[in-house]
């Protein structure tokens, strides 16, 4: 467990080649052609979607059936737009996703301060209480939050999707805690002489020592959020109110047979994220590389 | 409570009994100043686990015994929930889907992810050319990726089908037809998770001992020795936390299944999550939609425990 920042470091990222017999010759050729065909058989998909969003409707049945439009075309996005509030969608799901993501790093460093730090009457107790909350699947408390969501009046707002992830992290705070403590305390206790409060240590000592895993979890937060459909297809009602999945799934049912649509719709829906992608690859890869090493 | 008392009470009239009392009261002071210190900073964390994760999970405990709609009176109503979910053939379709799905997809994950992670392993300098390609499903929508299925899956237009005839393989209309949609599931969820499952067997292939290895090559292991005898031990640990979460997710499938049916799902392509949340949300009964969340709970409880009763003969820790 005390070694796991190391293997977070080193998490997929390195690509030293190992000792083996792969380095040359016709094994290394045969190696990089079977990854090739891998990673062209996982991106068709994507390309099939990107693609088949420029034809126009008539290209979608010519049999067989053709990779590239014949015709370039931007009438499934026109369609899209017009069938769809995307932008009020897209701006839905960015400030959701954006609120929990800072509301849910704050609280979750603070608790984690405190679990780490903090001598205090019930800790363990309390901690093993917060590990065994990650065993509890969604789909359980999702009724009961429903019908607390309605005391609340919450039922039909984006609160209902902001505040719980927004207050409840307990892999947040069990990761951070970790990280915390392998703060030395040295740094602390200097301040503490110096006479600062516990709230100003926590701000201007730990907090930027925690930058590097506050960015991982930051991100696999956010993309959690913004990828969400579940919650939001039970919370909300109103399609002013949608994220930008629940709009999708909801113009999927509309424009069943108008699949150059469809697919800019989905296009719409996924590029933001493969664009986020593919400037912090590295990032991500950790930070869901991290989400593992719990373990 | 113990800690505070056992602490203020005196043993032995030592010399000096003054100080010794300022020098308990201080603690005493401190250590109070220390726990309303803490609650403060775990205080909206605490609020989050009372009222949106404990609270709703005694919740649910209770509404899987009483007859609910959400709005009328509640009655009690002992096993019955229970009786009735077990005893529906629909739903019993539906845990069978769940594991049908779970058996393709949590092997098809792993191996593919493991052999993938070996060869990226010695892929060089293009590893993260070729990750960008395995992991953009991980992050995509499940809605986004659904929505890209259903064409492919869609017999009239689909390339895939094309492409299966164009060999002499059956083309299914795999989301009409009984025995192929659950596989048609696996399929996405594959596509879907391999990225993550890759990247973790990275991370943990790159923590292995490099001197572990290269003492099995010197003792004259082939390659497909050390892996069977050296790489795969080592990353038992990996291999145990990637089955448990792959089963526990492949267990909660859901939202492919809401995208390509709605509300609508044939019996044969029903999930057991599906049915909570049509128990729920479209038929109201909120005491049997718990009941069957209940289950599935401890499914997932008594699945987990028996991994990790089992870890002892295959698991091996290098701590």
């Amino acid at each position: 467990m005390s070694a796991f920042p190391d293997t977070i470091r080193s998490a997929g990222t390195t690509s030293k080649a190992p000792s083996g017999s792969a380095r040359s010759g016709p094994r290394r050729v045969l190696l990089h052609a079977v990854l090739l065909i891998g990673a062209i058989a996982m991106a068709l998909p994507f390309a099939w979607m990107l693609f088949s969003s420029f034809k126009p409707l008539g290209e979608i049945f010519i049999q067989p059936p053709k990779l590239l439009p014949q015709d370039w075309n931007v009438q499934g996005y026109r369609t899209a737009l017009g069938g769809a509030d995307f932008v009020r969608g897209f701006w839905n799901s960015t400030y959701i996703a954006v609120t929990v993501t800072v509301v849910s790093l704050l609280t979750s460093a603070m608790a984690a301060y405190a679990f780490a730090r903090i001598e205090f009457r019930g800790r363990n107790a309390l901690f093993m209480v917060f590990l065994a909350t990650m065993m509890i699947p969604g789909q359980l408390t999702i009724i009961p939050l429903y019908i607390i969501m309605g005391w609340l009046g919450w039922v039909d707002t984006h609160a209902a999707l902001i505040v719980p992830p927004a207050l409840f992290n307990a892999f947040g705070v069990f990761l951070l805690r970790q990280y915390v403590r392998g703060i030395p305390v040295e740094l602390e206790e200097a301040a503490q002489l110096d006479g600062a409060s516990r709230v100003r240590t926590f701000v201007t000592i730990i907090l930027p020592l925690l930058r590097t895993p506050l960015t991982a979890l930051g991100i696999f937060t956010f993309l959690g959020q913004w990828n969400n459909f579940f919650t939001p297809l039970i919370f909300l009602n109103s399609s002013d109110k949608f994220t930008l999945p629940l709009l999708v799934n909801q113009f999927k049912g509309q424009f069943t047979s108008d699949w150059p649509a469809l697919m800019a719709a989905t296009t719409l829906l996924a590029a933001p994220m493969l664009i986020l992608f593919a400037i912090a690859q590295r990032q991500i890869v950790d930070g869901i590389a991290l989400s593992g090493s719990k373990s | 409570m113990s800690v505070l008392t056992s602490g203020s009470r005196t043993r032995a009239p030592s010399g000096s009994e003054v100080p010794d009392l300022e020098a308990r009261s201080l603690r005493r002071r401190r250590r109070r100043a220390d726990n309303l210190a803490a609650y403060l900073f775990l205080a909206p964390q605490l609020l989050g686990l009372v009222v949106f994760t404990v609270g709703p999970l005694v919740f649910a405990l209770v509404l899987a015994f009483y007859h609910w709609d959400g709005f009328g009176t509640r009655s009690f109503a002992g096993l019955a929930n229970f009786v009735d979910v077990l005893s529906d053939p629909r739903i019993r379709r539906s845990a069978v889907n769940t594991l049908w799905f779970t058996v393709l997809q949590v092997p098809g994950l792993m191996v593919s992810g493991f052999c993938f992670a070996v060869l990226m392993q010695r892929a060089g300098r293009l590893t993260s050319v070729y990750r960008l390609a395995f992991f953009a499903p991980v992050i995509t929508s499940s809605v986004a990726v659904a929505a890209i299925w259903l064409w492919l899956f869609n017999p009239d237009i689909s390339p895939l089908n094309h492409a299966l005839s164009a060999v002499g393989l059956p083309a299914p209309n795999w989301l009409q037809d009984a025995r192929f949609v659950i596989p048609a599931f696996a399929m996405v969820g594959i596509w879907q998770g391999l990225g993550y499952q890759l990247v973790m067997f990275m991370a943990g292939l790159q923590s292995i001992d490099r001197s572990m290895l290269e003492a099995a090559q010197l003792d004259g292991c082939s390659e497909s020795q050390k892996l069977r005898h050296v790489t795969i031990p080592l990353l038992s640990p990996t291999i145990l936390f990637l089955s448990i979460t792959s089963i526990i997710g492949s267990f909660q499938v859901f939202d492919y299944i809401y995208v390509f049916f709605g509300s609508t799902a044939p019996d044969a392509s029903r999930t057991i999550v599906y049915e909570v949340v049509q128990l729920a949300f479209q038929e109201f009964d909120f005491g049997q939609a718990s009941a069957l969340a209940v289950l599935l709970f401890l499914a997932l409880l008594g699945v987990t425990g028996c991994q990790l009763a089992a870890q002892k003969r295959w698991v091996h820790y290098t701590e």
